[in-house]
């Protein structure tokens, strides 16, 4: 009973340089507790609070099984035993002093 | 074949080795001539839009080796992201080859090429060498461009010297 949780190279220091962690939850949102529960710091890094509601960072991307979990209900995504979570930071920036 | 002219090429600059400094680790991005003249292209092609993308190398050789133009998503003068898809199919592609992003370049097409308090912000590859191309000057045109280069790692930002080369990758000669 695990979900594959693909971790970036910014984030290694969470969990002790692993590429890759072992984690479980019925949906998105249980997944990042329970990796949290074993990684504490991560949840911090992959979630934010907006108006009073943790949600994804605007420049982090979650997929399960190749889908940007943007278009599959964000935090509420479900998951099942097997499928594959990959966490990547976006690439991006650019001249402008945006609001983050 | 025509000899490279240091001179082209600007943000040269060595980065200083004095006593303090001399202990620290001073990196220098290497990169051949063919990547450099296919970034210069890329960014005058997309000015004035930003244009962006990665040079992939194999992983731990510090060497850029393969050039993977991106789609700025963001379309636009000022910001530049990769397209979340987009952003997937290259790392998984980097994965299944052994390869991580070497170089992650982008373009400034009104301002300097020193990165920005968003690059800062957003830069999350502490291995990468992060390069910086200005089009201010000429556009879309013929002419110079500032193409320098930068480790940027927990938010400090240190400019490291940029050496083209001519010469071809190590290619198994017959």
């Amino acid at each position: 009973m695990a979900i594959e949780v693909r971790i970036p190279t910014i984030l290694r220091t969470y969990t002790g340089g692993e590429k890759a962690v072992d984690a479980n939850g019925a949906t998105l949102a249980a997944l990042i507790d329970d990796l949290e529960a074993n990684h504490p710091g991560l949840k911090e890094r992959l979630i934010e609070d907006k108006d009073g509601q943790g949600d994804l960072r605007r420049f982090v991307n979650v997929y399960v099984n190749d889908e940007d979990v943007r278009f599959t209900g964000g935090l509420e995504t479900t998951l099942s035993d097997g499928d594959q979570v990959v966490v990547l930071p976006a690439v991006a920036g650019g001249s402008s002093a945006i609001a983050r | 074949m025509r000899r490279p002219d240091p001179l082209d090429v600007r943000g040269l600059v060595p980065t200083q080795v004095d006593g303090a400094a001399a202990s620290t680790l001073v990196h220098v991005l290497r990169l051949d001539r063919t990547l450099y003249d296919a970034i210069v292209a890329h960014a005058k092609r997309d000015h004035p839009d930003e244009a962006c993308g990665i040079v992939a190398g194999a992983e731990g050789s510090d060497v850029p080796s393969r050039h993977v133009p991106m789609v700025n998503a963001a379309g636009s003068p000022t910001f530049y992201e990769f397209d979340s898809t987009e952003l997937l199919a290259l790392y998984k592609q980097m994965w299944a080859n052994d390869e991580e992003p070497v170089v992650i370049y982008h373009s400034h097409t009104a301002t300097e090429a020193y990165p920005s308090r968003t690059d800062i912000g957003l830069a999350n590859e502490p291995g990468a060498h992060y390069v910086l191309v200005s089009t201010r000057e000429h556009g879309n045109s013929e002419g110079p461009v500032e193409f320098r280069s930068y480790r940027i790692v927990d938010g400090e930002v240190t400019e490291e010297p940029v050496e083209i080369t001519d010469e071809p990758h190590q290619i198994a000669s017959a």
